[in-house]
């Protein structure tokens, strides 16, 4: 197996609010290994933003709490110094965000923006910086990079600004990239270019890709292994296959459920996993997908299910009390998966 | 450190839940919570917010006060606020004192129901003057805080709503009025009106500085308002509402004023407390408030000549507005911490 | 650019004609107002009076007097009702006063609210941050008025640090500088108050915004991206302010300071004038400060045109 570059264990980052302790990210475990995409999957407020945002240590904050550990090498994330961090940030581990749109300071020209990161971590001259900064534009497809560096972000589209942060990301050559969400605000054409481009360049530098999406069509093209977050917790994690083929959780069965397919007839309507995620100040007990859950017993609101090895199957988990043979016949709805919402009445 | 963000613009240390659901403010964790209107949301952050709420009772108890001063005029000091007493003499310890001097010197404070805080060179009752003068006060801040609200709240619905011609208009006249420092146009408009009065209105009635403020003041509601209202008319509800055939007046009325009265409400405060201020500006320089009549702001320039010798003259009347204004303005930030949808962070410690 | 300035010089006009027809116009609605009176004065006979009146003007139509006084204001010969002195030679030597009074405080207010407002909003919620904004709300319900009396009690009669009132010359530096302490103090704090407040919060939405987070992505440190990216963001709200503050009050509505310490500036000029109904000098002044505005709302569009290149100065 390839060298493994994070590793992320029992992590939990709460945030006091208004309204009470904001559980945002409960117990999650993962690793990356080198020239590996992993996808974490979830509905808005699952906790993936927060959970890749809290390796870059930019969650801390007065009303934030944290548990657990995230391992960069030898380096923990979670107990860092703000000092170390930002040694970290940028240079070891780089993040291209969604909305690249607000994502760039609006009154600085581009080129200053890339010759910052680099200088914030290399001692180099400003010219040599920039040189850099031109090639780095060049190599995910700017034309005409020299001039363009002098150009504020307003005066680029949406697709050349994303452009930019992925130059931005990669100008230190980041042992672990972080995508969250990098084409949602994209048209759908410009988002397959821009997911071939993290792709290849990646690959190119052999870095791990951490890829934060909810769209499932996403994740097939571009990820190797598949975590399913769900209320802060990591409900299923598996290779690629695993995940489309063999799901085991019913919330993933919910998930790939409400996808429409095109190489499949179209289903009566579009299945959706019914009620709403719970609240993270008062999430239920047991088993968080519970209350939502057709296939729920008594079980399920007693006692909050463990993540558990799939028999058989070395790097799938899943966090759910039926049993692997009860599932696999249960999550079959009009001849594909889905999760049956008419169980609930 | 406290200038970290939140996670993105949804999640947060804030948990920012404003009046305006769409723009994007609730964790989304939070969404399903037992639906709660921002109305009461809002109740229920001015209620925890206990600094605000005792200034609150302080800027009331001030009011309250103020407006018993006809009782303690009446009752305890048993003289007017605008009756002379050159003469007169006042028991203090048992001793028959002048309430001013042969030389002119008024008498200081005596601390007993005559002449509680000393007497001015009329032999004018001080404490009295100061409740009649707390009461003007409070009563010209008022008036002019709801002219500033009605004229405010009107050009900025009208010259924002309507635009065109009504913008054409009500837009210079704002920014005329803006961009000329309200202390000199204050005085300016004072003197002119307090000789020749407005109207039916005599020119040392107390209404006429009212009345100036509230002008003055109204551009500064009003611009804010007409950029609120220019982004709530691009809104759907107000499609909505045109598609359904209402009229401008009705949509103005009922769809875009509501919506732009958590706007107005964190404003009250804001105007009330620099309508009290500039009271007090153009009283000093004359052309406020007309002797007789008091107010904190006469009181503070006539006590003004005296501060090498009897401070308390000035101060006093000074600290009544000093309180009276920040009681009124630790409110307005409760206010607006409750109210405005991008309240800033409130951290629980 | 030249657009701009052909728009804006037409609006500066504007702004100009429309001032001073108000103030002229606001004189004209007092019956007791006879500048005649009093410029014969109080024992004049009817006979006088009436000359005076036809010296001056004053028994021509409203719109003549109007024309004749902007005339007269224009090529520098308007006379002030009271004593007869040259309008426009007053503010010339007053104006070194005001100046010296408001750019210092100027300095002084803009200064202190960028600090505190930085320290305040980089300590939000912890003490330093209490602490600075309860004396930032206490400073903006003092008014001018008696925060001045409070510095001459305490500083200049008990204290005796400071001088109480009046003004030097900048030929002793030394001197000008310690009899303008106090009134630098007094003019600055209200606006120290008003800036810091809005800075901090500027401040905390700025820390929210996605770039920022970019920005700290980066591995820039705490000092870079605040001074880098938050500041230089935040400032355009109290700058704004500044210009127009600065701008009237350069324009003589430092008129409460310059009057509780004496200081022959242009702001007591106006005052005393506003007091006798001396048109004159009213006008000039609302001229002047109509003028700073305009001139410093195209100097501040300008700066911001600078500090951000999505606006186009279109006037």
């Amino acid at each position: 197996m390839a060298e493994r570059l994070l590793e992320v264990a029992e992590l939990e980052v709460s945030f006091a609010t208004e309204d009470g302790l904001v559980r945002a990210v409960d117990g999650v475990s993962f690793a990356l290994h080198r020239g590996e995409v992993v996808a974490i999957v979830g509905e808005s407020g699952s906790g993936k933003s927060v959970t890749v945002m809290t390796l870059m240590g930019l969650t801390r904050g007065v009303n934030s709490r944290f548990g657990g550990s995230a391992r960069l090498g030898d380096r923990e994330l979670v107990t860092a110094s703000e000092a170390e961090l930002e040694r970290v940030r940028g240079a070891e581990i780089a993040m291209i965000f969604q909305d690249p749109i607000s994502s760039l300071s609006p009154v600085m020209r581009i080129g200053d923006q890339i010759v910052e990161q680099i200088r914030a971590h290399e001692k180099v001259s400003k010219g040599a910086a920039m040189d850099r900064a031109v090639e780095l534009m060049e190599r995910v497809g700017i034309p005409r990079a020299r001039d363009r560096a002098r150009n504020y972000p307003h005066e680029f589209s949406g697709g050349m600004r994303q452009r930019v942060m992925i130059a931005l990301a990669l100008s230190l050559s980041p042992s672990v990239l972080i995508a969250d969400e990098p084409t949602t605000a994209l048209d759908v054409t410009i988002q397959a270019q821009i997911l071939q481009e993290v792709k290849q360049l990646s690959q190119e530098s052999s870095s791990g890709v951490i890829f934060v999406t909810h769209d499932l069509g996403v994740v097939a093209d571009i990820a190797d292994r598949v975590i399913v977050m769900y209320a802060g917790q990591v409900v299923e994690q598996g290779t690629l296959e695993e995940i489309f083929y063999d799901p085991q959780h019913p919330y993933t069965w919910g998930l790939l459920g409400s996808v429409t397919r095109m190489d499949r007839p179209p289903p009566r309507r579009l299945p959706a996993i019914p009620g709403l995620p719970p609240s993270l100040t008062d999430p239920p007990e047991g088993c968080h997908f519970a209350p939502r859950c057709p296939l729920r017993f008594d079980r399920c609101h007693e006692l909050p299910p463990l993540q558990a090895r799939v028999p058989g199957v070395a790097g799938h988990l899943d966090r759910c009390w039926l049993q692997a043979g009860d599932k696999r016949d249960r999550r079959e709805v009009e001849g594909q998966i889905g999760l049956a919402t008419e169980a609930v009445a | 450190m406290a200038l970290d963000p939140a996670i993105g613009p949804d999640a947060g240390s804030g948990v920012v839940i404003g009046s305006d659901q769409g723009s994007g403010g609730a964790w989304e964790g939070g969404r399903h919570a037992p639906a709660v209107g921002p109305w009461r949301l809002a109740m229920r952050r001015m209620r925890r917010n206990r600094v605000a709420l005792a200034f609150l009772g302080l800027f009331i108890l001030i009011v309250v006060v103020c407006v018993l001063a006809p009782v303690y005029s009446h009752d305890i000091a048993q003289i007017g606020p605008n009756q002379n007493n050159i003469t007169g003499q006042v028991k203090v310890g048992g001793q028959e004192k002048d309430v001013v001097a042969v030389d002119g010197t008024p008498i200081g404070p005596t601390f007993t129901s005559h002449y509680f805080l000393g007497a001015d060179t009329n032999g004018r009752d001080l404490a009295v003057r100061l409740l009649y003068g707390g009461r003007t006060s409070l009563l010209i801040g008022g008036v002019a805080t709801v002219i500033i609200i009605v004229l405010g709240t009107l050009f900025g619905l009208l010259s924002g709503y309507l635009r065109g011609v009504a913008d054409g208009i009500l837009r210079p006249l704002m920014e005329l009025i803006w961009s000329f420092p309200p202390v000199i146009l204050g005085v300016v408009v004072g003197t002119a009106l307090a000789l020749g009065g407005l109207g039916p209105i005599k020119g040392n009635s107390v209404f006429i500085p009212a009345f100036i403020i509230g002008v003055i003041y109204s551009p500064y509601l009003g611009k804010p308002i007409r950029g609120e209202i220019l982004r709530l008319r691009e809104q759907d509800f107000v499609d909505a509402a045109r598609a359904q055939g209402m009229g401008p007046m009705r949509i103005m009325f009922t769809e875009v004023l509501p919506n732009a009265a958590s706007t107005i409400i964190v404003f009250i405060p804001l105007m009330l407390a620099q309508a009290l201020l500039l009271e007090a500006y153009l009283s000093f320089l004359g052309a406020g408030v007309q002797a007789p009549n008091a107010s904190w702001g006469t009181l503070i320039a006539d006590g003004l000549n005296y501060i090498e010798t009897t401070p308390t003259f000035c101060l006093i009347p000074g600290i009544m507005l000093v309180l009276t204004v920040l009681s009124v303005n630790v409110f307005g930030d409760g206010l607006r911490d409750a109210l405005d949808p991008r309240a800033q962070v409130r951290i629980k410690t | 650019m030249a657009r701009f300035a052909v728009r804006r010089a037409l609006s500066a006009l504007a702004l100009l004609f429309a001032t001073s027809v108000v103030v002229f116009g606001a004189f004209e609605v007092i019956p007791s107002y006879n500048p005649a009176q009093a410029i014969a004065g109080r024992n004049a006979t009817p006979t006088t009076v009436a000359e005076v009146s036809r010296k001056f003007g004053f028994d021509k139509p409203v719109y003549t007097q109007y024309v004749n006084t902007m005339k007269l204001v224009f090529t520098g010969k308007v006379i002030d009702y009271q004593d007869d002195l040259n309008v426009v030679d007053q503010f010339r030597k007053r104006f070194p006063v005001t100046l010296s009074l408001v750019l210092p405080a100027g300095i002084l207010w803009f200064g202190m609210a960028v600090v505190l407002g930085s320290v305040s909003a980089m300590r939000a919620g912890r003490l330093t941050d209490r602490v600075v904004m309860v004396a930032a709300i206490v400073g903006v319900s003092i008014p001018v008025v008696l925060l001045a009396a409070l510095l001459l009690y305490f500083f200049a009669y008990k204290l005796t640090w400071f001088p109480n009132t009046g003004y030097h010359g900048l030929s002793n530096p030394v001197q000008w500088a310690y009899h303008l302490i106090l009134p630098w103090i007094a003019l600055a704090v209200l606006n120290i108050g008003f800036y810091s407040r809005v800075l901090r919060s500027g401040l905390l939405d700025m820390a929210n915004q996605d770039f920022v987070r970019t920005a700290r992505a980066k591995g820039l440190s705490r000092g870079q991206v605040f001074r880098r990216h938050m500041l230089r963001n935040s400032l355009m709200p109290i700058i704004t302010m500044f210009g127009l503050d600065f701008a009237t009050a350069i324009g003589g509505a430092a008129l409460i300071t310059e009057a509780v310490f004496n200081l022959p500036g242009i702001g007591q000029y106006e005052a005393s004038s506003i007091g006798n109904l001396d048109v004159p000098p009213i006008l000039v002044g609302a001229i002047l400060t109509a003028f700073f505005v305009v001139l410093f709302g195209a100097l501040i569009d300008i700066l911001y045109g600078l500090l951000d290149p999505r606006i186009r100065l279109t006037g």
